[in-house]
């Protein structure tokens, strides 16, 4: 670059000898330069701004593209990730406590059509109904000729199916995968399972949601992929379950019953170990609930949790262990049973107008079951107590098991509550509840006297260590029960090495029509084992039972429910680790035995 | 000297990019293979599912207890009952063998009296 000399001499020798100043020159010449310099720096500076801007727009546009093309896209499991976490199933397994499968997942597949894509349509319909004996030629021919593009035939099918329909080679009949919910253990613990069915339905998948009992409370923590695919963990035990269900069953079947139900739990954490309601049914193929049939009647229908019936004298031990508790009575204290008892318009009767009387005591009172003692006791302790004690019992709450079935097992208490009712509850008339109701408040009075809410899951519900009665009140009513089964109304529940304690409650069903009927009763037998150390609650209902071995029907809970819930607790007690004690005394030893 | 330098970058390009086409080639050959073998674990769980639901199947207690009452000539089975229980103390052990009596002296002791 040729640079200007900021005082050029040929210019400023001509300014000087026209007398002008020569610096002007100089500074138009300064000025000339800077310009220049500023505009070449502006330049540059422009350059920069531009390659700036164009980085900067190619960074924007990459990012942008790359945000949209992540949101556009199908998502995709990252293939080059060490796979840590397993592919999990659609629903996690429901096992039993020892980790035993009661429902698990299969992969299957599903059969639907596309008619316009069908070459032979009567042939197809022809094999299909010889295939699937169920569907009909006629129809599926109609369906396949019509104007529909798609139809389902089967959401279910097997593999010999599968290949059996893929042998007709018709390239209109498709298949989709499904993941399916199969029960291996069939109607073991039906009405606890539930059962399944396909919710949103698509070619490729469909989901499975839960439709009753646990699978349906336990829904969203099923289908919770962030469980990883964990089992939920029941506190049932599978074999103590098929024990106690094939004994009731012949139990119902002997005592010519048209319903059963039983319940075993622990009592000191409420866990329900076994629970059984007969008739049942196929979890696998749940049958639809029959429109205009009584819901009782339903295999549905789960009798231990739905089922709320007037237990009858099995609420005896509550009056008595409260008339303890407020110090009202001892074991030993004689009260009133004089029966018939009259209370203004109404007469209380003994079971067949016997008269235990005029004195009992109150263990007495329980082991004969006298009507008369403990409705005396009830008014000693008086409405809003009775009340009270039964509430902390749960006995006027649909239980909070975890069954989606559990709040229509609402307790009928008497919508005013008059002395009158508090007669008649203390021995369990005009107040219903269900089986498991009683197991609770069962468990909760003699494990000690602290509170248990019935639960389904493994390791129970956290213990808040509410009491309803004191330790103390809890053996003594323990030893009631058990003299109950020594020499009671419950002897034939006396089971060698067991200890068992329990009382009996034969109450008249309800007549819908009103009133009650006189020949069909609703027996009970609530029993805790072993007496002295109590481990396990069992309750035991029949429905309408009928011994016909005697020469009159026997239908008092004696004769019926209490020789079933022994047979189950000679079955059950073993395989629950229960090693029978023959003689309880603890300096009893066992001499050596040699050869 | 110009020449041997613009020579010898020109293979260390010709390397890197071979190096570069050889990583890419066995980045590819190794989600592949790492595509396959998740395919493989999916199978493998799905089959153990299905094993699993069959061993639970097979392993049902109506079906136990049916093969139960066929086999009871061979097996003798019946449900655990509360008599079934024993205690270790009941079990005879063989006695042990006592040292022989080599001289009258050792069988001579003192009696203790009894607590």
């Amino acid at each position: 670059m040729i640079r200007t000399p900021l005082r050029p001499l040929a210019r400023i020798l001509e300014a000087r000898a026209r007398g002008e100043n020569p610096d002007a020159i100089e500074r138009e010449n300064l000025r000339l330069r800077h310009e220049q310099m500023r505009d070449q720096a502006r330049l540059r500076a422009e350059g920069r701004l531009l390659v700036l801007g164009a980085a900067f727009f190619c960074a924007f546009v990459t990012v942008g593209a790359r945000m949209g093309l992540l949101a556009a896209a199908e998502p995709h499991e990252p293939s080059a990730a060490a796979s840590t976490a397993p592919i999990v199933a659609q629903r996690a397994d429901i096992v039993d406590r020892e980790g035993r499968i009661l429902a698990t997942n299969m992969a299957t597949h599903s059969l639907y059509a596309q008619p316009p894509q069908m070459i032979d349509k009567a042939r197809a319909a022809r094999e299909l109904a010889r295939i699937f004996p169920d569907l009909d030629e006629e129809k599926l021919l109609k369906d396949f000729t019509g104007k529909r593009k798609f139809l389902w035939i089967r959401k279910k099918i097997s593999p010999e199916q599968k290949q059996l329909v893929h042998d007709i080679g018709e390239p209109g009949l498709l298949f989709g995968p499904r993941e399916m919910r199969l029960y291996p253990n069939g109607k073991l613990a039906a009405h606890i399972l539930g059962g399944a069915s396909f919710g949103r339905e698509g070619v490729h998948s469909a989901e499975v949601i839960g439709v009753a009992g646990v699978e349906k409370a336990f829904d969203n923590f099923l289908r919770d992929p962030a469980n990883g695919g964990q089992p939920l963990r029941l506190s049932l035990d599978l074999s103590i379950q098929a024990a106690v269900e094939r004994v009731l069953f012949g139990g119902m079947k002997l005592m010519n019953a048209k319903g059963a139900a039983a319940v075993l739990m622990k009592a000191d954490t409420g866990e329900v170990v076994a629970m059984a309601s007969l008739p049942d049914f196929d979890p696998n193929d749940r049958p639809a609930p029959r429109p205009g049939a009584a819901a009782e009647d339903s295999p549905l229908f789960n009798r231990a949790v739905q089922g709320v019936y007037e237990l009858g004298s099995t609420f005896k031990i509550f009056t008595a262990a409260q008339a303890m508790e407020l110090g009202l009575v001892g074991p030993d204290t004689l009260v009133d049973a004089n029966a018939p008892m009259r209370w203004g318009k109404h007469t209380i009767h003994e079971f067949r107008r016997k008269n235990y009387g005029p004195k009992l005591s109150v263990t007495d009172v329980i082991v004969k079951s006298s009507n008369v003692g403990t409705a005396h006791m009830a008014l000693e302790i008086g409405k809003e107590r009775q009340q009270d004690f039964f509430r902390s019992l749960g006995l006027f709450e649909p239980t909070p098991v975890e069954l989606v079935e559990a709040p229509t097992g609402k307790p009928i208490v008497p919508a005013r509550w008059g002395d009158i009712h508090t007669i008649t509850a203390s021995y369990g008339h005009g107040i219903s509840a269900s089986p498991l109701h009683l197991a609770a408040a069962y468990a909760s009075l003699l494990n000690g006297g602290e509170r248990v809410a019935p639960t389904l899951l493994a390791g129970g519900r956290p213990q808040t260590g509410e009491r309803v009665v004191s330790e103390d009140t809890s053996a003594k009513a323990r030893a009631m029960l058990r003299q109950v089964v020594q020499h009671g109304t419950a002897t034939f529940g006396e089971v060698e090495g067991y200890r068992v304690g329990g009382k009996t409650g034969t109450a008249d069903k309800p007549n819908p029509q009103g009133g009650y009927y006189k020949d069909k009763v609703i027996t009970t037998f609530a029993s805790v084992f072993p007496a002295d150390d109590p481990e396990y609650v069992l309750v035991v209902t029949l429905d309408e039972p009928e011994d016909r071995s005697g020469p009159d029907p026997r239908r008092t809970a004696g004769w019926t429910a209490v020789p079933v819930a022994a047979e189950i607790i000679r079955r059950a007690a073993p395989l629950l680790g229960l090693r029978p004690e023959i003689a309880p005394h603890p300096d009893f030893a066992v001499t050596l035995a040699s050869h | 000297m110009r020449t041997v330098l613009y020579v010898l970058s020109a293979l260390v390009v010709m390397g890197l990019a071979y190096w570069a086409y050889n990583q890419n080639y066995r980045t590819h050959e190794a989600l592949k293979e790492t595509q396959r073998l998740q395919r493989e674990i999916g199978q493998m769980r799905e089959s153990l599912g299905v094993l699993r639901a069959e061993w639970a199947y097979l392993n049902r207690p109506d079906r136990l207890r049916e093969l139960a009452d066929l086999n009871f000539d061979r097996l003798g089975l019946l449900p655990l009952h509360p008599e079934q229980f024993g205690e270790i103390s009941k079990v005879s052990y063989p006695a042990p063998e006592l040292p022989p009596i080599l001289s009258s002296v050792e069988v001579v002791g003192e009696r203790e009296d009894t607590p």
